[in-house]
């Protein structure tokens, strides 16, 4: 049976007259990174702060590793990289990594390894013993993302943790979150890079208005992929026949059609659907919808600036 | 509630505090303060020793030199006290360093104590390094013993106590410079309390008086020093009876002193419930 890291039922909180999340139910596994998307404002952050407990739901209730929201048993296996990720800035590196671990009860040679190897692995050993005042953007991730893990956390939030790094940083955190998940930690992460998110992420959340509107599992999802079909015709009769392989989504043009099916496996069948019922098939192809498309459909107009 | 958690929130702060500015320029401010001090203490000596006086006219002068070294000792570190800790805690809900702490198993109330401990131990430590200087000036420079060191120090220490909890406490619900305002207000309103309260008892004003009363118990810092000061001077100069810090017109109540340690627990109580509920 899997396990489940979060458990969140109908949470809800709001900031005076402003509603900042609304029902927010989502279930996350163990050892899977689930992403968490959507526009500025939509609530993902408060999300995460209500998990963490830095901020109190006024409805729903929630459990993160099994335990209540809030409890430090959950917290002491929970690591958390912040979105504007702040610290003492006139400690270093080293030192603000040794400090957390210390506020997770680690001391002596154990934490001192895992330091190394936490700033080895960030690439930030070089730098360790530099206060963080000097520290551009990126490295203050690299720096914050040891210190979410110095306590070998079986769940980790991590909010928008590439926003400041650059390519081979973020190819450097992709990698960790690999890693992450396949030592059975799950992740939690906030992200605007859809990209990134499309290639590390296993399961994505849609936050809209404080409400999830959409959950997909990336690259198993049976209605992710997309077939674009010109022929001649394409009258009813063919649009009701296609229907048999999968929903008819658009009408590009008067000689294409867009038809969202399970997966490449039905291209065969379709062009023979087509050919042996006498319409000319020009071209067929298939392509999976990119999650940025999917992020456009899930949001809708009215969430475009401008 | 977990030792090690708050000792390292405590050990943080420490580390932290002292490589701030503050507590550069307060640690400058001190030593000036000391050089001055001692120089002002040698001429005083030399000059006493020029000009001998009677026995009790010498002492007075020396016991002046004392009391207002250790009144200076002593605001110089209130405004330490008040000051070093005012963004302790707002400030780093306001720049976000607070979330990746308290996302720790650390509970608020470790935070808050391991803060209060922290800046207390080091405005402690501040004041005792000046006092000492002044304790030594006139004890070695101007030969002068001072009198009742072992009660007017620790209700001064109270006096820090009350002024860093109070400006501890505010930076749960308070921005960085509304807290910096209250806290320094209520030990002005304090401080012209306690002048307020003299003048009453020196007039024969029962009104003034109970002004001021009332002030000390919604601010009681300056009457620990007022009761300092009231232990540091012998009979004699406490009979000139002027109104002032130094006055020794109206005493206050040794009370005051259980007042002030309750006041200490209740605004630290205060900051502890209401940093539980603040969201981060």
């Amino acid at each position: 049976m899997t396990q489940r890291v979060i458990d969140a039922r109908g949470l809800r909180k709001t900031f005076g007259q402003t509603l900042a999340v609304d029902d927010l139910s989502l279930t996350v596994d163990a050892g899977e990174i689930f992403g968490f998307l959507g526009p500025n404002g939509a609530g993902k952050t408060t999300s995460i702060k209500m998990m963490l407990a830095l901020v109190t739901p006024d409805e729903g209730e929630a459990e993160v590793l099994g335990a209540p929201l809030g409890s430090r048993e959950a917290r002491a296996r929970v690591g958390f990289l912040p979105e504007h990720c702040r610290f003492h800035d006139s400690l270093t590196a080293r030192e603000m990594v040794r400090f957390h671990g210390r506020l997770h009860g680690m001391r002596g040679e154990a934490l001192e390894r895992r330091i190394d190897q936490l700033l080895t692995r960030v690439d930030m050993l070089d730098a360790a013993d530099r206060p963080l005042r000097g520290y551009s953007k990126g490295m203050l991730q690299r720096a914050g993302l040891a210190q979410a893990l110095v306590n070998d956390p079986r769940l980790v939030f991590l909010d928008e943790p590439t926003s400041g790094l650059d390519p081979l940083g973020r190819l450097l955190v992709r990698d960790i979150l690999r890693e992450l998940r396949s030592n059975g930690v799950s992740v939690f992460l906030n992200s605007h890079l859809l990209g990134e998110v499309e290639t590390t992420c296993d399961r994505v959340a849609f936050v809209k208005q404080g409400r999830v509107v959409h959950q997909l599992t990336l690259g198993a999802a049976p209605s992710s992929f997309e077939v674009e079909i010109r022929a001649v015709p394409i009258d009813p009769s063919v649009i009701e026949g296609l229907a048999r392989f999968g929903t008819v989504v658009g009408r590009p043009g008067e000689h294409r059609l867009l038809l969202r099916v399970a997966g490449d496996a039905v291209l065969p069948d379709v062009s023979r659907w087509l050919v042996e019922r006498g319409v000319q098939l020009f071209e067929i192809r298939g392509r999976r919808k990119s999650l940025e498309e999917w992020f456009v459909d899930v949001m809708g107009d009215d969430q475009r600036p401008g | 509630m977990t030792m090690p958690a708050l000792l390292t929130v405590a050990h943080l702060t420490l580390y932290d505090a002292r490589r701030r500015k503050i507590l550069t320029a307060a640690a400058i401010c001190g030593a000036l303060f000391l050089a001055l001090f001692w120089t002002v203490s040698f001429f005083v000596a030399r000059d006493l020793r020029l000009n001998p006086q009677p026995f009790v006219q010498r002492q007075i002068t020396l016991v002046i030199l004392s009391v207002f070294g250790l009144y200076a000792a002593n605001f110089l570190s209130v405004l330490l006290a008040s000051l070093l800790p005012v963004d302790a805690l707002s400030g780093e809900i306001d720049s976000g360093v607070m979330q990746t702490l308290a996302s720790k198993p650390v509970r608020r109330s470790e935070i808050v104590l391991g803060k209060w401990l922290g800046f207390g131990a080091v405005t402690v430590v501040y004041f005792l390094a000046l006092a000492t200087g002044v304790l030594a000036a006139t004890r070695f420079i101007a030969g002068y013993q001072q009198l009742n060191i072992g009660i007017a120090i620790p209700l001064m220490v109270l006096e820090l106590v009350v002024m860093h909890t109070i400006s501890i406490a505010g930076g749960t619900r308070l921005g960085t410079v509304t807290n910096g305002i209250m806290t320094l207000g209520l030990y002005g309103a304090a401080f012209i309390g306690g002048w307020v309260e003299q003048l009453g008892t020196l007039g024969g004003v029962y009104a003034l008086r109970l002004v001021g009363i009332v002030v000390s118990l919604f601010s009681p810092a300056d009457t620990m020093w007022r009761l300092a000061a009231y232990y540091l001077q012998p009979d004699i100069v406490r009979s000139l009876g002027n109104a002032g810090p130094f006055a020794g017109g109206s005493v206050p109540s040794t009370a005051m002193v259980w007042w002030t340690l309750a006041f200490t627990a209740l605004t630290l109580a205060f900051g502890i419930a209401s940093f539980r509920r603040r969201q981060l």
